[in-house]
């Protein structure tokens, strides 16, 4: 390749969408939208990974936006944590697009098609811009670009409800967003840097402020609104069950995950460990909220009737998993947060692809509608089955993987009874997944399931992809685990 | 009297404090989802104070070089909060446009009068 296109791909690698969004929203041709946004859908998984290569190689990548030198320039800096956070994001948009077609064409209006992948595009723009960016404002302006297209993305939804889960989620979002930037404008007054790294630098001299402990605070609790940290949640499962299915499958595995890089990012190479832990008690306060959205969170979920509503409980309790490996902010619990942000992605990426198809045939995410599915369309549910397993963590599954390390990661800290209750909640798990097991494989099918047949290619495979990566992640762990396990220690390394 | 002079030294921070305080509040105890978003509007224009009042040098100038001025203000807080007036806007445009199609769908805009309808479980 052209080493000019080379040494700009962490700005392609935003730029390219962002531009993609706006020629998508000149185009007045759904079939013409989606075309494009596929093609960028593809390229984009091919800069990550290029960007993760280079970076495992020979370390982390920093380039100055339009040649203005960091720190008072914005930099765009790739180490081994974001790369793999950015190889996911794009991974997902390229699996998920080809699902879009059908999928968009049966639940959106024509004349809003080709809005739809211009707010897809933008989203995934915000998505990678958080993910890749090292300035503090930065990450503000581009966390707003995802969640606006991911209000607008909602409201596009079937139902009239979605409209209010969009309202609702515009207000907690932009709560939440304008917390952060409170926060950051309270480090900026008292380092004068918007500058990740030298944010890092700075910070220890005015430890011992109180001013410093607000802004962590302020920063904390918005970033915690963005990715539905138990109680902060209750936008979630409307905005999740309401939205078109496509969205539900992106969002579920992409927006919560880039908000809690985010988070990661700010505890470990921003604030350090010893401000998180020692000066705010964060870990504590996070250990509680994690259980409870793990047990909580879980036992809503048993009783939900709309399986994406389930879903999207079953989300809440997941995040609380990853934010458990966060509080316990040690090698192994961080590793298996990190994997867990990888793998959940994946896992709730097929049932999302899995359900939506079921909707496509049916019109309807009604567990009673499901009954006796598991004959008509044996290879969707197949699908919904494997990712139900990896919910639950059954061996073999990518999901075991990740709990493993919060178990390990738990006993290192001295917290054997942890282990006690992340096994009571894969039993809550197996109650929600085997509720939908026994309906839609252990019933006879219904009337409504007369002439329903298996679901079309197009949305048949990005699911089996995303369910075969659930297996192949449960077994073949040197990548995920091997990757995540490197971007710990620079972590844990930063983290002074 | 030493208490009253901080807090007089610092009234630009009370002001941002009661606009943030007030918008929040406005957000949640108000069930007309206009005025959430005007409270929310409140909130977020509280920011642009919190940026700005720090960046403002008494009798500095505008940050252009030029001869016989040294004491200038900080030219950065301005303009983030360019950025930030534009999310701003963003904001509220896209919640009011979600306001009009749902009082064209529930026929309401109050909260409770769409809860009542038991449309939302």
């Amino acid at each position: 390749m052209n080493p000019e296109i080379i040494s700009n791909l962490p700005a392609l690698q935003v730029v390219i969408p962002l531009l993609g969004a706006l020629v998508c929203a000149l185009l007045r041709r759904g079939s013409a939208a989606w075309f494009l946004t596929m093609l960028i859908c593809l390229i984009m998984p091919v800069i990550s990974i290029y960007l993760l290569v280079s970076v495992l190689d020979s370390g982390p990548i920093s380039y100055s936006m339009g040649g203005w030198a960091p720190p008072f320039g914005i930099e765009y800096k790739v180490d081994v944590f974001n790369a793999f956070i950015l190889v996911l994001v794009s991974s997902i948009g390229a699996v998920v697009l080809p699902y879009a077609r059908l999928s968009v064409a049966s639940e959106i209006k024509p004349e809003d098609r080709s809005w739809f992948y211009a707010m897809f595009l933008l989203c995934l723009t915000g998505l990678l811009g958080i993910t890749i960016t090292g300035d503090a404002f930065n990450a503000f302006v581009f966390l707003e670009t995802s969640s606006l297209s991911t209000y607008v993305l909602i409201a596009m939804g079937r139902d009239r409800r979605a409209l209010l889960a969009a309202y609702q989620y515009l207000i907690l979002g932009s709560i939440g967003a304008t917390f952060y930037i409170i926060g950051v404008g309270i480090i900026y007054t008292l380092t004068g840097t918007l500058n990740f790294a030298d944010l890092a630098a700075r910070i220890p001299e005015i430890e011992q402020t109180r001013s410093i402990l607000a802004a962590a605070a302020f920063i904390v609790v918005g970033i915690s609104l963005k990715f539905a940290l138990f109680p902060l949640h209750v936008w979630l499962p409307n905005a999740y069950a309401y939205a078109p299915s496509t969205v539900s499958a992106f969002l579920a595995s992409t927006a919560t995950k880039v908000a809690l890089y985010l988070l990661i990012r700010f505890l470990f190479s921003i604030f350090g460990i010893e401000i998180v832990t020692d000066k705010l008690a964060l870990t504590d306060i996070l250990i509680i909220l994690s259980l409870a959205a793990m047990l909580g969170a879980s036992t809503v979920a048993i009783f939900q009737h709309d399986v994406k509503r389930l879903f999207a409980y079953s989300s809440v309790a997941q995040i609380g998993y990853i934010t458990l490996g966060i509080a316990l902010a040690n090698q192994a619990g961080l590793t298996g947060s990190l994997v867990h942000i990888f793998n959940h992605a994946i896992i709730k990426g097929a049932l999302f692809l899995a359900v939506g198809a079921v909707v496509y045939r049916i019109g309807s995410a009604e567990i009673d509608d499901f009954s006796g599915l598991g004959k008509k369309m044996p290879v969707t549910m197949g699908c919904l089955l494997i990712g139900g397993l990896g919910l639950i963590g059954v061996p073999g599954t990518a999901g075991f993987i990740s709990k493993w390390y919060l178990a390990v990661g738990a006993i290192d800290a001295g917290y054997i009874w942890l282990v006690f209750l992340l096994v009571l909640s894969s039993l809550l798990a197996l109650i929600y997944v085997g509720r939908i097991v026994e309906v839609v494989w252990f019933r006879d099918p219904g009337p409504n399931l007369d002439g329903v047949k298996e679901a079309p290619l197009s949305l048949l495979l990005p699911a089996a992809a995303m369910a075969a990566a659930t297996i192949y992640f449960g077994i073949e762990t040197s990548q995920s685990v091997g990757i995540a396990a490197q971007a710990v220690e620079t972590l844990l390394g930063l983290a002074k | 009297m030493e208490f009253s002079k901080e807090i007089i030294a610092n009234y630009n921070n009370w002001v941002t404090i009661f606009l943030m305080v007030s918008g929040l509040y406005i957000v949640v105890a108000r069930g007309n989802m206009v005025k959430k978003l005007v409270g929310l509007s409140l909130f977020q224009t509280s920011v642009y104070l919190l940026y700005l009042s720090p960046g403002k040098i008494l009798g500095g100038t505008p940050p252009i070089i030029a001869e016989g001025f040294t004491v200038y203000s900080n030219p950065l807080p301005h303009v983030l909060m360019l950025t930030a007036i534009v999310v701003g806007v963003a904001t509220l445009s896209l919640g009011l446009a979600l306001t009009v199609r749902i009082n064209e769908e529930f026929g309401t805009i109050e909260e409770d009068e769409i809860f009542a309808k038991g449309d939302d479980q």
